[in-house]
């Protein structure tokens, strides 16, 4: 009982996990031999940051996104539009298509919101390939299934690109170990509001909705307001997320947009563990390794990866983290 | 004028009949277990696939068309014993994911046996096409509707005049009282699999000659099987048909007379559209939460 009160309770208690994720963002690094394993860490922080604001949708406040690659797409080609058609700076771009990808939301939100179970699903289903379908279609723009390269990411006039060679204060390091810095801070930034948020009013809120939407309601929660709100700080994370990307590869394309990326969010979501922030952050280093440990068997990649899929969520159907927690408390009792 | 207005509703008619086919088959999985079946659209393409395949081996055309539908028979009786049944009170996305991975290993084998060349079969009759109305008609699509009419006829039978088909429906109204009467669920759960297996597979079969057939086509096949299903309100067979043949028309008209670029986008701008009005699809029963 104890430990449940100081679980949901005691604000302290984000301490420990957040020393954690430092420590071990930390120390990633020492496992990183050459310039391919810094390029897998920071694709996992930067998916791993919208699974951690796609969890606040789906893991605590139980609303289902198949669609939440158009917002990641949407920060990702603002970003290089901004920042190419109109001479933006990369920070103020990144800002800008924030705050756009999060009025979009907001303004398809208020509709479909409305909608329970599976046809909200297929409604933000429909609107993910909607937009990849623009963005392969609108050539003219967005360079269609070409895709567009993106200037590197400069802050106050100085570059930091990937292929660069930086020194601070006597310390050397390459422009993909700058890059980590970036995608671990980021992933570390977004993980302390996340949890910042958990223990807010709308975190209670969310939890109590996604318990019972009805009985929230009469217990006074405005359960509209609070999944549109929660939904559109989702949306902020994919787009951020998106940006950072695509100063950081130098280069997108509508695969960003499509209907497997927005599954393939969704699956880290569900495999990582729905409601455990730091499982979705597993969940993102799984997902994003497997296909690396599978280019032996090259054929055979599709397969496992589906058989994996399965089996995970056949026999662990509440996620990594969550499950394997549950069986250490069991041990422990 | 009239005769391009023809040739558009012809070509409407025949996709929407497929669309019909594979949202019956979500409608016939989600009434008996409430799993959106996103590995549906796999069965059309091992129905497809399959008889090329079965055709390259020499079987000749009559024996290879019955032996693919059986293959995916097979395919979706083991999705259900395999990865649905052992995952029994698992959420709602867990499941999603479940099927999803299920349709990712099936494209994978259908990659590694029958390879990733596109293919299309010979239409099932000499005669490619008639003119009506100034109009160009396959006889592939006389075939479509003839087949999907007739499914719809003996699924209508099945459901109204078998013990099985009652049983079936029974269980998809109320799973406890149905095991309580006596009707084994479990099975019935298979079944139901199994034939919403076979219907996408006939479609994947009958529809390879128009279009093409190859590892991938289940993708945007299930998911507008899917909307079609959503369109006419989960769970209704009418509303399924019905959602399939406006679907069909729409994505036609549009391809015609709009932009072909976009036709693909119809389907997802119709079912946001009518979810808009219709939270609950057209013909869909308005859910009661209990708290």
């Amino acid at each position: 009982m104890a430990t449940v009160n100081a679980r949901t309770f005691d604000t302290q208690s984000k301490a420990p996990g957040l020393i954690g994720l430092f420590v071990v963002l930390a120390l990633a690094p020492l496992l990183a031999a050459n310039a391919f394993h810094y390029d897998l860490m920071i694709k996992i922080c930067l998916t791993a940051m919208v699974a951690v604001g796609l969890n606040l949708l789906v893991g605590y406040a139980g609303q289902v996104s198949l669609g939440h690659a158009a917002f990641y797409a949407g920060g990702a080609y603002a970003s290089a539009l901004l920042t190419q058609n109109y001479q933006l700076a990369p920070l103020p771009a990144m800002l800008l298509a924030a705050v756009g990808v999060g009025a979009m939301a907001w303004l398809v939100g208020r509709p479909i919101l409305h909608l329970k179970g599976h046809y909200l699903s297929m409604a933000t289903l429909g609107l993910g390939v909607i937009a990849a379908i623009v963005i392969n279609n609108e050539d003219q723009i967005t360079g269609g299934p070409d895709g567009l390269a993106v200037a590197p990411l400069s802050v106050f006039g100085h570059e930091l690109s990937v292929f660069g060679s930086y020194e601070w204060f006597g310390v050397a390091i390459t422009g993909t170990q700058l890059w980590y810095l970036i995608a671990a801070g980021g992933l570390f930034l977004a993980v302390w509001l996340a949890l910042n948020l958990i223990d807010s009013p709308l975190g209670r809120a969310l939890r109590a909705l996604h318990g019972s939407e009805i009985a929230a309601q009469v217990a006074g929660v405005d359960t509209a307001k609070y999944k549109l709100r929660v939904f559109v700080i989702s949306a902020v994370y994919a787009s951020v997320a998106g940006s950072l990307y695509a100063h950081y590869s130098g280069f997108i394309t509508p695969d960003a947009a499509s209907f497997g990326h927005s599954i393939e969010l969704i699956t880290i979501v569900v495999l990582g563990g729905m409601a455990s922030t730091y499982g979705v952050i597993l969940g993102a280093a799984i997902l994003m390794l497997i296909p690396q440990f599978l280019t032996g068997f090259q054929e055979l990649e599709m397969v496992l990866f589906g058989a994996i899929l399965m089996a995970v969520m056949i026999f662990m159907p509440r996620g990594l983290v969550p499950t394997i927690a549950r069986r250490f408390q069991k041990e422990a009792a | 004028m009239f005769s391009e207005f023809f040739q558009f509703s012809f070509s409407g008619i025949t996709l929407g009949a497929i669309y019909a086919l594979v949202a019956l088959g979500f409608t016939l999985i989600y009434n008996a277990s409430h799993v959106i079946n996103f590995a549906q659209g796999e069965f059309l393409m091992i129905g497809g696939m399959g008889t090329v395949v079965l055709m390259d081996a020499g079987a000749p055309i009559y024996l290879a068309i019955p032996g693919a539908i059986v293959m995916a028979g097979i395919a979706g009786v083991l999705l259900h014993k395999l990865a649905i049944a052992p995952a029994k009170n698992a959420d709602v996305v867990t499941l999603i994911i479940i099927t999803i991975g299920a349709s990712i290993f099936l494209r994978g084998l259908a990659q590694i046996f029958w390879g990733k060349d596109y293919h299309v079969l010979p239409a099932f009759s000499d005669t490619e096409s008639l003119s009506v109305g100034g109009a160009v008609l396959l006889t592939q699509s006389l075939w479509i509707l003839g087949i999907a009419a007739l499914l719809v006829t003996a699924l209508g039978l099945f459901f109204t005049r078998t013990a099985l088909g009652k049983a079936l429906l029974a269980t998809s109204m109320n799973k406890d009282a149905a095991s309580l009467v006596g009707i084994k669920t479990g099975a019935i759960l298979t079944l139901a699999f199994g034939i919403a297996a076979l219907l996408g597979a006939v479609a994947g079969v009958i529809v390879a000659p128009i279009t093409f057939t190859a590892y991938d086509i289940g993708i945007m096949l299930g998911l507008k099987g899917f909307i079609a299903a959503a369109i006419g309100g989960l769970g209704s067979s009418t509303g399924a048909i019905l959602g399939g043949l406006l679907l069909g028309l729409a994505e036609a008209y549009t391809a015609g007379y709009i932009s072909s670029d976009y036709k693909d986008a119809v389907p997802f701008v119709l079912i946001l559209a009518i979810l808009f009005f219709l939270p609950n699809g057209l013909l869909g029963s308005r859910a009661v939460e209990r708290v």
